[in-house]
């Protein structure tokens, strides 16, 4: 707290009020604004909603457990994920298949916590690529204009109009080779349109803003001024849509994986998991349900991140 | 109002040519060799090779295959399916299932995702609100293929009160279970969406002067509320329109319905390109024209859009 010099006035004999004094009044507050240091920016103000948010704090704590299982699915089970034993198929929950075994007899938890490392890695990667791809896409319409913007545009559109998980299907099944980075590089191609809609959208509306016309005014070029002050203004909403993008990039690989589509059966992937675990959803409901779980979970913590964001990032929602 | 039609119907253009060449291309030059696809394992003769060449147009350059496609297209032909039957009769044949699942899972996503989203709206903060954000946020992070899964095998495994495999020639009561599984992501997003929206109206100032003048609470609710934040639903069910074909692939094949998604799927699978790029190219379709009406009904939604010019 500042101390504030009229504070510590001393009230005169005779001079008491009836009604309290200026000094005393609320209205004080508002004049205890302090002008000496910058403002603070809307990322540190976004920031600061952020962490007193708990949806945030849990969202955050849920990734970053999955991230380090992830990273290191090894340190916690010591089952190897692609090594079936048949003998010890269908085997319930022991001290070593702590979630029993598949009807393949595949250690269940050692798929789970494996299969962790190719969802993150498709929906991070996915979305570090679409964003991309979008990202330019939509800046550039938006900030160019005229028929430029209409070109890109309606190449927007052309793929807008190619449902995700079918563009994928038909080119997944095209490939022989399949592997994690051309699920990537597949669902990014078809995965970056509302990306682009969202930053041109944006874009528009910041580019014609005061700052932009003092900065053009200063001398700066179109492209100092698009990837200096238009880009850095316009990201918000394009960073809420890339987190809760992520998810949907997951469940999307899952389903190829589900259709037969997705990753060879070499690489562990929960859709496939799942896939696999129906013909014993009578006897072993609990197959379905691990890896199910594992996605619900994963798909939850990142939808969850990008709402905190968005509410952080939003002074209106953020006051409530 | 004519103008704004008649510019969107030239913008749906390019689109649609855009859309249908990439389909084309995806389905035909990644493909490999077409013709191996129909022989399988058996060897088929030079001649029968080079007449099946001929009939798929094999021969020309791909630009080329694909102007003979559309220019086929616009006569109403599909061309010859692997098996022998035209393309349009298989897909006359398909297409009316699809079609209903798809109108029973929009019915419900929209009634139920508009009603529970206005109650959600409107009791801000609540329990109400609460829970029903947890439920939304469950159905989108459980994949389709589970909730269907699960839906198959409580309801119809267990219970026995809906069939487990759909079949032929369905009947509306048999499709409810399916097309609730397939509107149940939609059905979140739908909910969402109409709670934000109509958290943010319910304190506009129309709505205060509306209730100041001594109009009921449901007057306000039916007329002013959601009248005005009904615009970002309706652009998402449009849109959505297209992401239910991609999700009927996943609910037919669990619930073994003969529509759409299953020929698609098979089609897929067979490498039989030609079925591949009619479907898709009539999917587009579709989604072009749900957008189009998307965009006019803005213009009833919203008096203060009217497309003048």
């Amino acid at each position: 707290m500042r101390s504030d010099p009229r504070t510590a006035r001393s009230v005169r004999p005779a001079a008491e009020h009836v009604v309290a004094s200026l000094d005393e009044t609320p209205l004080q507050a508002v004049d205890a604004v302090d002008t000496t240091t910058a403002p603070r920016s809307m990322w540190s103000e976004a920031w600061h909603s952020l962490i007193r948010n708990p949806v945030f704090l849990i969202s955050a704590a849920l990734i970053v457990v999955i991230l380090f299982i992830a990273a290191f699915p090894g340190l916690l089970t010591n089952q190897d994920p692609n090594y079936a034993k048949i003998t010890q198929a269908n085997q319930p929950p022991s001290a070593e298949h702590p979630f029993g075994t598949t009807r393949l007899g595949y250690d269940v938890l050692a798929r789970v916590l494996y299969g962790t490392r190719t969802s993150v890695m498709v929906g991070f990667f996915t979305m570090l690529l679409a964003t991309l791809i979008g990202g330019v896409v939509g800046a550039l319409a938006g900030y160019v204009g005229g028929i430029f913007d209409a070109v890109l545009s309606r190449i927007t559109d052309i793929f807008f109009a190619i449902p995700l998980i079918l563009g994928a299907i038909v080119i997944a099944n095209r490939v022989d080779a399949l592997n994690v980075w051309i699920v990537i590089l597949v669902l990014g191609v078809f995965g970056w349109t509302n990306i682009a809609r969202i930053m041109r959208g944006s874009v528009i509306s910041v580019k014609n803003e005061d700052f932009v016309t003092a900065s053009t005014a200063l001398g700066a070029n179109p492209v100092t001024n698009l990837v200096k002050h238009v880009v850095p203004n316009a990201i918000a909403p394009v960073i809420v849509t890339a987190t809760v993008n992520l998810g949907v990039y997951i469940v999307a690989e899952a389903t190829l994986s589900f259709l037969g589509l997705g990753l060879p059966s070499s690489s562990v992937s929960w859709g496939g998991d799942i896939s696999d675990a129906r013909p014993a959803l009578r006897t072993q409901p609990m197959m379905l349900f691990y890896p199910s779980m594992a996605l619900a979970i994963t798909v939850l913590s990142f939808i969850m991140l990008g709402d905190a964001v968005r509410d952080a990032l939003d002074p209106k929602a953020r006051k409530r | 109002m004519i103008w704004y039609i008649g510019r969107r119907l030239l913008q749906m253009i390019p689109v649609f040519l855009g859309a249908t060449l990439i389909v084309y291309l995806m389905a035909f030059v990644s493909s490999g060799d077409p013709i191996a696809a129909i022989a399988g394992d058996k060897p088929i003769s030079q001649a029968v090779q080079d007449k099946l060449r001929a009939q798929y147009n094999l021969d020309e350059p791909v630009l080329m295959q694909w102007l003979i496609y559309l220019g086929n297209l616009f006569q109403g032909d599909f061309g010859i399916g692997f098996n022998g039957r035209p393309i349009m009769d298989q897909i006359k044949l398909a297409f009316p299932v699809t079609f209903r699942l798809a109108i029973i899972a929009i019915v419900i996503e929209t009634i139920f995702g508009v009603i529970a989203g206005v109650i959600a709206g409107l009791k801000k903060g609540t329990l109400i609100d609460t829970t029903l954000l947890m439920v939304s946020l469950l159905v989108i992070a459980v994949p389709t293929f589970v909730i269907g899964f699960l839906a198959q095998f409580v309801l119809g495994v267990q219970l026995g009160i809906a069939p487990v495999n759909v079949g032929r020639d369905p009947s509306w009561q048999n499709l409810l279970v399916p097309g609730a599984v397939l509107g149940a992501v939609s059905f979140a997003y739908v909910l969402r969406l109409t709670r934000t929206s109509i958290a943010e109206v319910a304190t506009a100032d129309h709505v205060r002067t509306a209730t100041a003048k001594g109009l009921s609470r449901g007057g306000v609710i039916s007329k002013h509320i959601l009248r005005n934040s009904l615009i970002p639903v309706v652009t998402f069910i449009g849109a959505d329109l297209g992401a239910l074909m991609g999700g009927a692939i996943v609910t037919e094949g669990i619930f073994n319905v003969s529509g759409i998604g299953s020929l698609l799927f098979r089609a897929i699978n067979d490498g039989e390109s030609p079925m591949i790029v009619s479907l898709v190219t009539l999917l587009v379709i579709i989604f072009l024209i749900a957008n189009l009406t998307v965009d006019l009904l803005y213009a009833v939604l919203d008096p203060r859009i009217r497309y003048a010019k």
